[in-house]
């Protein structure tokens, strides 16, 4: 699928950030003399996504990626920054009548789906919630014709609209979550996870349904996962997220090929190669640490291998690099070995 | 309708085939308690046509026939009773047919009234949380630091005062009912917070939010559903307390009216007579009064049983 680089944004994020307050009671707190306690789950996250594009947010559990997903569907407020829609921002407290109105246009896709369909709702009344709920249809005979083109769509017979959830396998159930998120014909649909909850044999049907109906309906994605290969299969750009923060942006080609960031680089190797006399894979070191009380300059540096007194100190402003943007000093100053790829060292 | 006669019956099949009737007909006292229920419950209602004579029709009343034991002649009147009559010749047993009949209205009654509180405002409070929640749940809190039974002799008494007094005859049951349904909401608010507050948390009410559904409405259809299994085996419980409460206050004075005797109010004029021999007048309502809560009682907690997976 071309797409058109120039167009303007579906849906651009400018410096989000979400503190939660994490204190304990204020009883509790008084009588323990501690202070109250924050974790900067997002921090100044911008991107952009063109419509009838992928964007994926890739990171390690703890690295606010269900945080940006849930802000962009409006299920947590943003404490700073803005997400425009169509240009209008959502996160405005003081367009909630605008943003009532475009909510229509997206959806979303949660992970898992045995707990994101109603175990007490039959399947047709699951996926003819969202036409009810946007007062798109009232007519029964009407809704019921939607729903059976929409469980036909996500391959499923018409006729398991009476069942219940339980009746279905994983991925049978993540389609019929697919069909209520696109009940309200969406434009955008954030999907949060959508495959790390189903059996791997089922992952790849899922993922080509979903690339199938992107390509129907010309359909924008935010796609949230932890599994490179999916992001690989699915999305035209990349943000890798590091608590809370974008370490790098790039379009998926030249992140595969050429990742810049040592945290994208320590990703990447982490995946084993299978071809025969592969490279070695290299575990991840390290752990993500505690978001109550992120190590000062750039966040990365206890696990960085280029790290250096400026990484300690400073946090690490965007670098153009090609394509992507990265936050690394080591990229900035040219400090990186930048590992190059056989057949480039020859020529 | 043949359609909806197949559905109807596929209704009675799956019902008889579920577990919960498995788990109902495998515990024999169970059954038994259901029958009592069932068979106290009938003749209450139907206490009208079964009843040999009106105990609250004063002028049917014969103070001749007055404390005569049971299945014995009246010295008098010559005039026999199934379980005796109390010192104004009221028939023991159709007192405590009609009175059954008041102790259970006021005890549905007030579970429903009592069921209708606590679920709104638990609904709110864990649906809300932050201060709507404390606040809630605060008030919760210190009405469990009084007794049941003083909560509701004190809203009672303030009902009592705030009506005219032309009012209070044929508004005693309801103000009573109201009285002992506000002080039981707390155990039902804190129940349904709870599940709330879980229910919350999963996906599929986050699912609803994205479309946008209002809040009301997601309490309403997809919370609402989760909390009333608990909220059944609680209310079932608190049913029999009810009886007893509305029987405590009928016994010390404050229930129903003496012209409209419920159990509560035949045991506090039969403990008058228990020391002079009559002991017919105490015994049979007390016994009913018994079967009655202890057979909700039992259903209860075989409810409860049933209904938590843990168990089984």
């Amino acid at each position: 699928m071309t797409i058109d680089r120039n167009a303007p944004p579906l849906l651009r994020v400018e410096d989000l950030a979400r503190v939660f307050d994490v204190s304990k009671p204020w009883l509790a707190r008084m009588i323990e003399r501690e202070p109250r306690r924050f974790v900067k789950a997002v921090d100044g996250v911008s991107f952009s996504i063109a419509k009838g594009e992928t964007f994926a947010l890739v990171g390690e559990s703890g690295s606010g990626k269900s945080t940006i997903a849930r802000m962009v569907v409006g299920l947590i407020r943003p404490t700073r920054g803005r997400i425009l829609f169509d240009n209008v921002d959502i996160a405005d407290p003081g367009r909630t009548a605008d943003v009532a109105r475009l909510r229509r246009r997206f959806q979303m896709i949660f992970q898992d789906p045995f707990a994101s369909l109603n175990p007490r709702f039959r399947v047709d009344a699951i996926i003819a919630e969202p036409l009810t709920a946007f007062g798109l249809m009232s007519d029964r005979a009407e809704i019921e014709a939607r729903v059976a083109d929409l469980l036909k769509l996500v391959r499923l017979d018409p006729a398991d609209g009476r069942k219940y959830p339980h009746e279905f396998s994983g991925g049978q159930r993540q389609r019929i979550a697919i069909a209520r998120a696109l009940a309200a014909n969406p434009e955008f649909i954030v999907c949060d996870e959508p495959t790390s909850a189903l059996d791997v044999s089922v992952q790849a049907q899922v993922l080509n349904l979903m690339r199938d109906l992107q390509d129907e309906f010309g359909l924008t994605y935010l796609l949230i996962t932890h599994n490179l290969a999916v992001v690989r299969h699915m999305a035209d750009d990349v943000g890798v997220l590091y608590l809370g923060r974008l370490a790098e942006v790039a379009p998926t080609e030249e992140l595969f090929a050429r990742p810049r960031h040592p945290y994208t680089r320590m990703l990447l190797d982490a995946v084993p190669d299978l071809r025969p006399g592969g490279r070695p894979r290299r575990a991840i070191t390290g752990e993500i640490p505690n978001p109550i009380d992120p190590p000062p300059g750039c966040t990365f540096h206890p696990r960085c291998p280029l790290a250096d007194d400026r990484c300690r100190r400073e946090a690490p402003g965007y670098t153009r690099d090609g394509g992507a943007r990265v936050a690394c000093h080591a990229v900035e100053e040219g400090r990186t070995e930048t590992a190059p790829p056989a057949a480039f060292a020859l020529a | 309708m043949a359609a909806a006669d197949a559905v109807r019956a596929g209704r009675l099949r799956r019902a008889l085939d579920s577990d919960l009737f498995y788990s109902f007909r495998r515990s024999p006292l169970t059954v038994v308690a259901a029958v009592v229920v069932l068979v106290i419950g009938l003749a209450a209602l139907l206490a009208p046509w079964i009843a040999p004579t009106d105990p609250f029709d004063p002028s049917s009343l014969d103070l001749m026939d007055g404390k005569t034991p049971p299945l014995k002649p009246n010295e008098f009147t010559g005039h026999t009773f199934l379980l005796g009559t109390d010192d104004q010749g009221r028939d023991v047993f159709s007192a405590i047919l009609y009175g059954a009949r008041i102790s259970l209205l006021v005890g549905f009654a007030s579970v429903v009234v009592s069921m209708a509180i606590g679920i709104a405002l638990g609904l709110l409070a864990g649906y809300r949380g932050g201060w709507v929640d404390s606040v809630i749940m605060r008030v919760a809190d210190v009405q469990l630091t009084f007794p049941d039974l003083l909560v509701a002799l004190m809203i009672f008494g303030i009902a009592r005062g705030a009506l005219p007094i032309a009012a209070q005859e044929h508004m005693a049951i309801p103000v009573l009912i109201l009285s002992i349904g506000i002080a039981k909401w707390p155990q039902y608010a804190r129940t349904v917070r709870g599940v709330t507050m879980v229910e919350r948390g999963k996906d599929y009410v986050q699912a609803a939010r994205v479309v946008g559904l209002p809040a009301g409405k997601i309490m309403r259809r997809h919370i609402l559903p989760n909390v009333l299994g608990p909220v059944l085996v609680i209310a079932t419980l608190g049913l029999s307390l009810a009886i007893i409460t509305e029987a405590t206050l009928s016994f010390l004075g404050v229930g129903v009216p003496p012209t409209s005797p419920s159990l509560g109010t035949l045991l506090r004029i039969g403990q008058e007579y228990i020391a002079s021999g009559e002991w017919w007048i105490l015994f049979f309502p007390a016994i009913a009064l018994v079967a009655i809560a202890l057979s909700v009682n039992l259903l209860g907690d075989w409810l409860r049983d049933a209904l938590n997976p843990r168990l089984r």
